[in-house]
């Protein structure tokens, strides 16, 4: 099961390390991290995706909270957020390809940030299964590179 | 400290310790840290014990800290000082004592290029520390200590590294008090939620079969007068970790002594046969409750924890309380204040845990090899000391055998190493305790193989004329992996024999201490004697018998019942 976690932090130099290295002691692996400023310039938000299946994790947001620099905890409802993630992808657009590069791009409502002569380069926002979804269909293209942000997620009305 | 004074960053170091109410730091000098050391040249308040190497500083301060409740201090250079503390920084974590380690580093503008005498600090201790600052500028000097003196001594207590480059040293400020605290993410939660302490009292009225199991969150959260209240309130009886050795006293009638892998008998079957298990500031370490699935099965639990993350972290608590133990046991007195109870209710459990004690006993008999029995060392010093002395001991077979047969009435009393299980710990601890505590004595419980660990502080000890006595069980093996070799791995011996070694009492006479060795039993009491009359360090050598284990034992990993030793009373040897 996934768990995605939204922790607030001082904005000090360090925090992410202890956070990070947090996770590793205590036996979990991150899936996806995104981190920068908050509300509050004083604080960051990172954003924590991990596979709670081994491991409850009751016992991994209680040591989060020990670290002097967390303020604040939350694992958000996945049935009640927002997730987002950005991806840049470089593709193969030689000769015919490219015209099919630039389809699913519009399809998938992805932007095209470069082009090449040989090359393509699509910027994507969506959650994981769409990101996924683009990727399957640029494989047969012969996807060259991808960069990915990690999810940002927020909880939908006031809650 | 007169305000608005322009002073150093090291000498605002000095100062702001000083506001700390800090006493004495234990140190080490080194290239970067000499303007702080050129700063203590001139304090007036503000003592400084120059130890032999930095991870005596970081025992000592332990020491003093779990012997006086304040927190202790150590300073060290950068590089090889800081990791020679890293050590101690861990057996603090472990132990949650507090503490607060602070190293000097190289230059700012140095830092990440591999310097002279440059390591990372607070990323090699990221993992055994509660919190740690990298100090950038000189003007937050005070904050961060200010800050890190109130992280490391309130919650849980644990250890907090400050590392200071060395040009913050130099930098000037105008120095003020640090008195305000910025920190949005430490709220420790400090009392227990009524309605949780009172579904606890409820249990503990009703209970039958009830056991009190104390950790060490009783001794730091000072709990010890509130919890004899609570246990004679509904006659509990009462099995200690470890840690919590020293939070009842052991001359109490509802004492069971110590549980787990060496705990006595009665302690671990009270609380293998109770309905209801009250943990209070103890973390269901693995060494208390061997096999977690057969753990206490007949019980329901109540864990009471100033750390949220312990509750539930190996077993799942029926009433879980957050809050100061102290607090917590305040609460459950005055909530049983209001209810009714008979003392029938627990008169057969307590027949029971009686009739168990006189039957089963902790006992030894008379090593085979004509040599000492090391339990009947620990016993003397027990008798000659008045079960009133500070013992300080190392790891190993000496400390558990120090926990059976050592008196311990009153809290702060024992001084071990217990999560890290640290060999060298003893020597360090008893110099920070004896600093501590001045008109107490103090007795340094160690083997062969751990005093030779840390052996060089008896110059430390000799500096501040210190009386502590060191008593050595020299049974010439590192005892405790023998034991492990001669009941789990077919008496193969592998690296345990330690014969080749010093004259213990040479030893001790090269550092102008009094040294003493022993190996006849009527030897015992007269030198323990001559030692606790000496002014100076004293080390006694005491020759005991490599034949002895200590039992009972529960194997790692085994349930209480397949416990190991443990029979009924023989004749002959302890019989109380």
């Amino acid at each position: 099961m996934k768990h995605t976690l939204s922790v607030l932090v001082e904005n000090k130099p360090g925090v992410l390390t202890r956070v990070a290295g947090l996770f590793a002691r205590r036996g979990f692996n991150i899936e996806s991290l995104a981190v920068g400023q908050s509300e509050d310039p004083g604080l960051s938000r990172i954003t924590i995706t991990i596979d709670g299946a081994e491991h409850p994790i009751d016992q991994v947001t209680k040591q989060l909270h020990k670290l002097i620099n967390v303020v604040k905890i939350r694992e958000l409802d996945a049935s009640c957020m927002v997730v987002d993630e950005l991806m840049l992808v470089k593709v193969n657009a030689e000769g015919e390809k490219r015209t099919e590069a630039l389809q699913i791009a519009e399809v998938f409502g992805a932007k095209i940030v470069d082009v090449e002569r040989r090359t393509v380069v699509l910027r994507v926002v969506g959650s994981t299964q769409k990101l996924q979804a683009l990727l399957e269909l640029l494989q047969p293209l012969g996807v060259l590179e991808i960069v990915r942000t990690g999810i940002v997620a927020i909880a939908r009305g006031k809650g | 400290m007169s305000q608005d004074k322009k002073l150093k960053g090291s000498e605002s170091l000095v100062a702001a310790l000083e506001h700390e109410g800090c006493e004495v730091i234990f140190g080490f000098p080194g290239g970067v840290a000499i303007p702080f050391y050129d700063a203590l040249y001139d304090a007036k308040r503000l003592r400084h014990v120059l130890v032999r190497h930095e991870q005596g500083a970081a025992h000592a301060a332990d020491g003093y800290a779990r012997a006086t409740g304040k927190v202790g201090v150590c300073v060290s250079t950068s590089g090889p000082g800081a990791t020679n503390l890293v050590t101690g920084i861990a057996n603090a974590y472990l132990d949650s004592s507090p503490l607060v380690a602070i190293t000097w580093q190289v230059r700012s503008d140095l830092i990440g290029t591999d310097a002279f005498q440059e390591a990372d600090i607070t990323g090699i201790t990221l993992p055994i520390v509660k919190h740690s600052y990298l100090v950038k500028t000189t003007a937050e000097v005070p904050q961060v200590l200010h800050e890190a003196f109130h992280i490391a001594s309130t919650g849980r207590p644990g250890p907090v590294v400050i590392d200071i480059p060395v040009d913050v040293a130099l930098g000037e400020i105008v120095y003020r008090d640090a008195d305000t605290l910025d920190l949005p993410g430490y709220k420790p939660t400090v009392r227990g939620h009524i309605k949780q302490v009172r579904a606890a009292a409820k249990a503990i009225n009703e209970a039958q079969r009830p056991v009190l199991y104390l950790g060490g969150g009783v001794i730091s959260a000072d709990a010890a007068p509130e919890i004899l209240r609570l246990a004679e309130s509904r006659r509990l009886p009462v099995a200690t970790t470890l840690m919590g050795i020293g939070a009842f006293p052991e001359t109490h009638e509802l004492s069971m002594g110590m549980l787990g892998m060496h705990g006595t008998v009665t302690a671990n079957y009270a609380v293998h046969e109770c309905d209801l298990l009250i943990n209070l500031g103890a973390r269901f370490d693995d060494r208390v409750t061997g096999k977690l699935k057969a753990f206490a099965p007949h019980a329901k639990v109540i864990h009471a924890d100033v750390d949220p993350a312990e509750i539930g972290k190996n077993v799942p608590p029926l009433i879980p309380i957050v809050g100061d133990v102290r607090q917590v046991a305040v609460g459950l007195v005055k909530e049983l204040e209001g209810m009714e109870w008979s003392a029938e209710r627990t008169a057969e459990w307590l027949a029971r845990i009686a009739a168990r004690k006189e039957e089963y006993p902790l006992q030894y008999e008379a090593p085979a090899d004509g040599k000492l029995a090391p339990q009947l060392v620990i016993e003397e010093i027990d008798r000659v000391t008045a079960h009133d002395a500070i013992v300080c001991t190392d790891v190993g077979q000496h400390q558990m055998w120090a926990t059976q047969y050592y008196t311990f009435t009153f809290p702060r009393q024992f001084i071990s190493s217990g999560g890290l299980g640290t060999m060298g710990f003893g020597l360090p601890a008893s110099i920070g305790a004896q600093i501590g505590c001045p008109d107490k004595t103090v007795v340094d419980i160690s083997g062969d193989g751990g005093f030779q660990m840390t052996e060089q502080e008896l110059a430390t000890a000799m500096s501040c004329g210190l009386p502590i006595v060191v008593c050595i069980l020299n049974n010439g093996y590192l005892g405790m992996v023998r034991q492990w070799q001669d009941l789990f791995w077919n008496k193969r011996y592998s690296c345990t024999s330690i014969e080749t070694q010093p004259d213990f009492k040479l030893l001790a006479e090269a550092y102008g201490a009094l040294g003493l060795t022993v190996t006849e039993k009527d030897e015992i009491e007269p030198a323990l004697r001559e030692a606790l009359a000496c002014p100076r360090p004293a080390v006694i050598d005491f020759r005991t018998s490599p034949q002895e284990n200590v039992f009972p034992m529960v194997p790692a990993g085994k349930e209480i019942t397949e416990m190991i030793g443990g029979q009924a009373k023989k004749t002959g040897g302890r019989t109380s």
